[in-house]
């Protein structure tokens, strides 16, 4: 198991590597700098002093160097567009907002999509199972961002029942959270149906029936156990989308999460804020994968993470 | 001797989307306290259906007994409830499936599964559960069963996993107990083994078993009296020695003489020709009709009534018809 874990962790840190150089490149790739936007106003000398300031007239690879230095250090440096800022202040106080957000979501769709799932199969071809799949089709088909216009439309414009936009009450969070969260609710809960249908023929179920055990116990201990396989399984791809989601989804509620940030810097070539959001990003993305593993393992016995190569 | 269950005209079917599948038409069968009863017949002919009736374990709602009662102990289960149901498996009946290497939940551990009827059905202590467990494992012959407990089914061989599921049916002390070929998915020498458990645990607690097999030589090892099924009937009944030294249904006939034996000559072993009846829509009359040597125009649209050869010693077949005519062979 330590084997394991460091093999893991080496891998990890391989991973980031690679995303760190491949986003530098792609970063220097794009034609101009941070400055080349900007109004004319500033002079030759003042852009030189910029440029000269933040390394950027030094060579490529004088500034791969910089770069790699500050993402051992953990230190990205100062935005370049709000220089009163780190990065890594950005960053605390974006990632709190944000992770609140895909925790949420994250955690309704997995309660509400494997509840729903289970009642599906379980009612199979009743009438909960058509509604439930008529409504993970559609929660499937219609995009977040276009939920979450229909939302603020419906709800705060025309109801007037919950707040439009930004991240200040509970009230607040209730819209972004449903529309990020359909999407994988669905998923979760087709998913959840079909493997629920195909565990309960399976003979250990039989086995536990003629064992004279109440439906519940056969439901939850014997059946959801192995049914939620492959649920475990999309996770990470799930968290995966729920992450770009944020950025959609923050953009249009007005949310000041990293997503914010991470757009913003984007449009705005501001190239520490770049380099540090998708260092996060990434990082934040591999461990979660690296926890849906050891999720793996743990309901399901016949997995044994030391055994397997580390991916 | 005191009868444990009694299955009288039993009828079941399933709705499919094909029509109606008529897969037991008529059981009558009987298990005396403390014997081996198996039930033999070619694929199809109801067994599983059967075994899993007394269990009132068809799959609804697509499965429906439609006719007929199943006493166990005096009791008709037919008619008893879900919840009283649940108190009678795996307390007084249990049963044990085909296929051992998916008759345990992958995911739990064999401690947990052994145990959980236990604690589902009496207020034992977590303790008393697992000596129960360990008891149980030891009586199955499986060795260092403390520390076996604790893994999971992948870590047992098929052979093992049957005497598991065998400990697990008989933790809670069954009267009754429905084996569904449990042995077809090993190999030969653990065959031989698991029936050889078989005797032992009936011998050690008197257990009232029910078999069934494709196997003839496992039922000449265990059965005390065999019930040969053919087309959702149970055609012929009698003790092992009447059904292999004097079977009288031509079906009983042709399934010992499809059985290679030591001391046959190869030209005598002859499979039975034709396939089995269509269970959609099953012939008026006796089932086998299509398939038989010596069908008359009388088996074609009358099923025979049970002709009782002896006390032990049951058949239904125009043949053994008190009104046909006799003729020395
Ligand atoms: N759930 C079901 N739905 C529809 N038909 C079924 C169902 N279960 C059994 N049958 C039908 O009932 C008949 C008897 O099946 P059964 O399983 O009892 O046969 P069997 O004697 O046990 O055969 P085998 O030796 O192959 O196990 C078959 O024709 C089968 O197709
Ligand atoms: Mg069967």
């Amino acid at each position: 198991m330590a084997i394991y874990l460091i093999r893991r962790f080496v891998i990890m840190i391989a991973t980031i590597f690679v995303i760190a150089t491949l986003t530098f490149i792609l970063m220097h790739s794009i034609p101009g700098n941070p400055f080349t936007t900007q109004d004319r106003s500033t002079s030759e000398a003042v852009q030189e002093n910029l440029n000269a300031h933040y390394h950027l007239d030094e060579p490529m690879i004088v500034q791969y160097g910089i770069w790699l230095k500050s993402l051992a250090t953990f230190d990205f440096g100062p935005s370049i567009k709000q220089p009163t800022e780190t990065v890594n202040d950005l960053l605390v106080r974006g990632f709190p907002i944000s992770a609140e957000l895909g925790m949420w979501t994250i955690t309704i769709a997995l309660i509400s999509g494997i509840t729903l799932g289970v009642l599906a199969a379980l009612k199979h071809n009743g009438i909960i199972d058509y509604i439930a799949m008529t409504l993970a089709v559609l929660g499937i088909s219609i995009p977040n961002f276009i939920l979450a216009t229909l939302l603020i439309q419906q709800l705060a414009v025309n109801l007037q029942l919950l707040p439009a936009a930004t991240w200040s009450s509970p009230m607040h969070m209730i819209m972004p959270i449903i529309a990020l969260a359909t999407g994988p609710t669905a998923i979760i809960a087709r998913l959840t149906r079909s493997s629920m249908l195909e565990v309960l023929t399976q003979d250990y179920i039989k086995t536990a029936r003629a064992k004279g055990l109440s439906p519940a116990k056969i439901v939850i201990k014997h059946a959801l156990r192995n049914a939620l396989m492959p649920v475990v399984t999309i996770l990470g791809t799930l968290v995966a989308a729920i992450l770009t989601g944020t950025f959609v989804i923050e953009r249009i509620f007005a949310i000041p999460g990293m997503g914010k940030y991470f757009v913003e810097s984007i449009n705005n070539r501001d190239y520490p804020v770049i380099m540090g959001t998708t260092v996060f990003y990434s990082a934040f993305l591999i461990f979660m994968l690296f926890l849906v593993d050891i999720v793996y393992s743990i309901l399901d016995p016949r997995i044994k993470l030391h055994k397997k190569g580390g991916s | 001797m005191e009868k444990i269950l009694e299955i009288d005209d039993l009828h079941v079917h399933f709705s499919t989307y094909g029509g109606t599948v008529q897969a037991v038409r008529g059981v009558n069968l009987y298990l005396n306290k403390g014997e081996t009863l198996a039930i033999v017949g070619e694929s199809g002919s109801g067994k599983s259906v059967t075994s899993n009736s007394i269990m009132q374990l068809i799959p609804s709602p697509s499965g429906k007994i439609v006719r007929g009662s199943i006493r166990f102990k005096g009791k008709d289960l037919v008619q008893t409830s879900k919840k009283e149901m649940r108190a009678i498996r795996g307390v007084d009946i249990s049963m044990i499936f085909q296929d051992p290497m998916t008759a345990l939940n992958p995911t739990l551990t064999v401690g947990d599964q052994l145990t959980e009827g236990l604690k589902q059905h009496s207020s034992v202590s977590i303790g008393k559960a697992k000596k129960k467990a360990i008891e149980m494992l030891r009586l199955v012959g499986i060795t260092n069963p403390e520390s076996r407990l604790k893994q999971y089914p992948h870590q047992f061989s098929g052979g093992m996993r049957q005497r598991i599921v065998i400990a697990m049916a008989l933790i809670c002390e069954p009267d009754l107990l429905i084996a569904d070929e449990p042995t077809t998915a090993l190999d030969v020498t653990i065959q031989a083994q698991i029936m050889e458990l078989f005797k032992e645990i009936q011998d050690k607690t008197g257990v009232s078993i029910i078999l069934v097999t494709h196997d003839l030589g496992v039922v000449a090892r265990v059965a005390d009296r065999v019930a040969v099924m053919y087309g959702g009937k149970i055609i012929e009944t009698g003790d092992k020695d009447d059904i292999f030294y004097r079977p009288q249904h031509p079906y009983t006939i042709g399934l010992l003489q499809s059985v290679p034996r030591l001391d046959m000559k190869e030209d005598i072993l002859q499979p039975i020709d034709g396939t089995p009846p269509d269970l959609f829509a099953p012939p008026q009359g006796c089932p086998f009709t299509a398939r038989c040597a010596h069908a008359m125009q009388v088996c074609a649209n009358v099923h025979p009534a049970t002709s009782y050869l002896s006390d032990s010693h049951q058949v239904e077949c125009w043949l053994q018809d008190a009104r046909a005519k006799r003729q020395p062979v």
